[in-house]
């Protein structure tokens, strides 16, 4: 077997365990936590398939920026003291099942799918190159990104406006 | 050996606890949170699809990385509400956030 196998193995566990927890633990700083280390698990994902731009900007991004975020929202905000038992039993139960057969049907349909059937190589950047990457985002030509990129960043400044205006004393 | 399908099952696990916690979660925050790993597991597939099937191909990395912006932006946003209902109404419960509705 080898590291890449080990290593995503050890990935997905991770993934499945702290994602399933996130959604069940009773304090909801404990959720954050769980999510932080689903999203670094995520990360490990991209830099495993090659994409290691993508990996880094995961961990930059959510694990650095979002988490963070959460948890000082989540102290601010007194929000600690969310359980799940306030919930009637048939309400989890239903929710429960829904998500349950919502993932037999979804792992089904992979199964069946016959996919090129690819196995997981020794990863590796040349899949995509920062210099393509950079290319890419600022060319105006097929397949450039230019206008994506330029209309995220005006997203970006009105989302500071705004987050600036909702969130200030009156 | 690992397919690079089992990526998509991973990712139909994150997707599925996400729903799980969104229909059962109380606390508006922690309804974010489940938002977030719903949205994570999006990223995730398009990822996967474009490294299975167009490996010469750039669309759905570029696709993730904006989505990963655009998430970023929207839950800046929605934790800016959150706070402003906080300090309204003391408590960011869905049960106690009633007065928009009829």
């Amino acid at each position: 077997m080898d590291s890449q196998n080990i290593m995503f193995i050890v990935l997905a566990v991770v993934i499945t365990l702290s994602s399933v927890l996130t959604v069940v633990t009773r304090s909801i700083m404990r959720a954050a936590t769980y999510l932080f280390f689903t999203l670094l698990g995520t990360a490990g994902l991209y830099f495993l398939m090659g994409y290691t731009f993508l990996g880094a900007v995961q961990v930059m991004v959510y694990a650095g920026g979002i988490i963070v975020l959460y948890v000082f929202a989540i102290l601010l905000t007194r929000g600690t003291k969310d359980s799940l038992s306030e919930n009637t039993k048939s309400k989890i139960i239903l929710s429960a099942v829904l998500s349950l057969v919502g993932f037999g049907l979804a792992a089904y349909l992979i199964f069946i799918q016959q996919f090129k059937a690819e196995v997981l190589a020794a990863p590796n950047e040349s899949v995509l190159t920062m210099q393509q990457i950079g290319t890419n985002m600022l060319s105006t030509d097929q397949g450039g990104y230019l206008l994506p990129f330029e209309a995220v960043s005006v997203l970006l400044l009105a989302c500071i406006v705004a987050g600036l205006m909702i969130a200030r004393k009156r | 050996m690992i397919q690079i399908e089992y990526f998509l099952i991973v990712a139909a696990v994150m997707m599925f606890a996400g729903i799980f916690g969104f229909l059962t979660r109380r606390s508006t925050l922690a309804i974010l949170l489940s938002i977030e790993l719903m949205l994570n597991a999006t990223d995730i597939n398009f990822a996967v699809f474009n490294r299975l099937m167009y490996p010469a191909g750039h669309e759905g990395y570029f696709f993730s990385l904006f989505s990963i912006a655009i998430s970023a932006a929207e839950s800046a946003i929605a934790i800016a509400i959150m706070i402003n209902i906080y300090r309204q109404m003391k408590d960011i419960s869905i049960d106690k956030l009633q007065k928009l509705k009829w």
